[in-house]
């Protein structure tokens, strides 16, 4: 492994999590869990005109799942609904900053794929 | 230890490679078993010299493959003291087994309103199978609860059987707590409150551990597979008693399992063959057969002794370190050699089993996580995964000396 996966700047994330928490009333929201591991992400956004005005994940998972939700929340504030739908999987691992195993590869997509199914709610 | 661990550890040519870099240590043997090099080589010479198809024809060949395959039926059979080799199926591993029973005995013998009573400690493969059959024929699911401490509440056993019961199953050791259930009193209570019920035994991880003598526990049904008792991947084995698998209808339709075959209708073959239809997994029977001789060099009590001693030496480890959460019986003469853990602050799991057990994997330490085949088990413990190691009979104490502070740098790193 490349110990890389738990450098410092993810376990911060664990330990202080930017954009963790929930939203009153969001425009956008979806759920997802990772049935082989017990993974599960939900993300609510508030939009501000066409943008992201705020984004916030919940729930629970491994250090993986969950620094990927706050990296990813963090990054399409404020950003344009349009740019946001174009996000793909190696916009994820550079935002990580990691090349998980295979086995790993789901827990770091997993907020990519509940942030897809709230742009289509 | 005066088991002779590191000579046996030497017929294992896995356990002298290294994982990035790391001396490999293996704890996951629940899930698969490494394989001595005598079984390697058994396979090898097997497919070099003695490959034709079984019970086919009549050249030397495939007189000695047959031979090959017929043997090795009978070393199973007698491995497990289950009498007659003929109630030995081969099939393809212990999921493969149940899901014969569920299809070939279930589908003729569960009626609606039935009752099947299963454990909550059940793998998935000896639950989905009567979930499924259960929907088919609108019979009904039971349960015998599992306490705290891993055991079965067997004191409500009696209470969940009706006249309704047609079958009672149950695994003969849990793959996530450990727990080694008193299978030949349970057989004994069910019987004795129902005696038309039919007994199936879930033996995955008993076989590979201790003795299990099949005759003696009277199960009617009982599976367990090739690939964890240091044989081969696509082996494994049905055990039923012969008025049954007389009576059974066949699970799979094809050749080998007929007798005369006509445009419009054929008849069966005898059992066992008329379970096994096609071409077998023959060098794989091969293997097991030579896995079986292995065990028994060593002594399936020896393996036991072996194995409960580490498991000792691991419980006292593992509760030594502060919020490390262990499932299943404490006491190691109850529980074989599987723990399942998690790191845990009050009842919230503070390191995700994936996590910790990547770290491990990063000191060469191969352990399991995740929701080890038991989901709704786990669900009662309130864990949404859990991590495990599990033994054999090629590890040490050395290796769970090395475990204990790999744990200690997770906590370290998630700062625990």
């Amino acid at each position: 492994m490349n110990d890389s996966i738990y450098r410092e700047e993810i376990l911060e994330i664990i330990v202080n999590p930017q954009n963790r928490g929930t939203i009153q009333d969001p425009d956008l929201e979806a759920t997802l869990d990772n049935p082989l591991c017990g993974d599960e992400i939900r993300l609510q956004i508030k939009l501000n005109g066409s943008r992201i005005g705020k984004a916030r994940f919940s729930g629970g998972g491994c250090a993986i799942s969950l620094a990927s939700a706050d990296l990813l929340a963090q990054s399409i504030e404020g950003k344009r609904l349009t740019q946001i739908k174009k996000l793909e999987t190696s916009d994820i691992l550079k935002l990580l900053g990691m090349n998980p195993n295979p086995a790993r590869m789901k827990c770091a997509l997993l907020s990519l794929e509940v942030l897809k199914n709230a742009l289509q709610g | 230890m005066n088991f002779a661990v590191k000579k046996i550890r030497k017929d294992f040519p896995i356990l002298s490679r290294d994982i990035r870099g790391k001396k490999l240590i293996y704890l996951d043997s629940a899930a698969t078993s490494q394989k001595p090099q005598q079984v390697i080589d058994a396979i090898s010479t097997h497919l070099s010299q003695h490959n034709a198809n079984v019970h086919r024809g009549v050249h030397k060949l495939t007189e000695e493959a047959t031979e090959a395959y017929e043997a090795s039926r009978k070393k199973v059979a007698d491995f497990v003291n289950a009498g007659d080799s003929r109630q030995i199926v081969f099939v393809r591993n212990a999921t493969e087994a149940i899901n014969l029973i569920a299809y070939s005995w279930g589908r003729k013998n569960i009626k609606k309103g039935d009752e099947i009573l299963l454990t909550q400690m059940e793998h998935h493969s000896n639950l989905v199978p009567w979930q499924q059959l259960a929907k088919e024929t609108s019979a009904k699911l039971k349960f015998i609860p599992v306490n705290n401490d891993g055991l079965l509440e067997l004191n409500r056993l009696e209470d969940l059987i009706t006249p309704k019961t047609k079958l009672a199953s149950f695994p003969h050791v849990s793959n996530v707590l450990g727990t080694i259930n008193p299978v030949k009193q349970m057989v004994e209570r069910i019987r004795k409150e129902n005696p038309h019920i039919k007994i199936l035994i879930d033996g995955a991880q008993a076989v590979p551990h201790m003795p299990v003598s099949i005759q003696h526990i009277k199960a009617d049904f009982y599976a367990f597979t090739g690939h964890k008792m240091l044989g081969p991947s696509g082996i494994g084995v049905l055990y039923a008693k012969k008025e049954l698998l007389e009576k059974m209808d066949p699970f799979i339709f094809g050749g080998d399992m007929i007798l005369r075959v006509s445009f419009d209708k054929s008849s069966w073959n005898f059992y066992p063959w008329k379970f096994e239809a096609g071409t077998p997994n023959i060098e794989g029977a091969v293997g097991l057969g030579v896995a079986v001789d292995y065990l028994s060099s060593i002594g399936m009590k020896t393996i036991r002794q072996h194995e409960k001693e580490l498991t000792e030496y691991t419980l006292k480890k593992l509760s030594n370190i502060e919020n490390l959460e262990i499932y299943g019986p404490r006491n190691a003469e109850k529980r074989a050699g599987v723990i399942s853990f998690n790191i845990v602050k009050g009842r919230k799991i503070v390191i995700h089993p994936h996590d910790l057990v990547s770290i491990l994997d990063a000191e060469g330490i191969e352990a399991r996580s995740g929701r080890l085949c038991a989901e709704p088990l786990l669900d009662i413990f309130k864990a949404e995964a859990a991590a495990r190691v599990s033994f054999h009979v090629y590890n040490t104490k050395e290796e769970i000396d090395a475990l204990i502070p790999a744990i200690e740098k997770a906590k370290k790193m998630f700062k625990i």
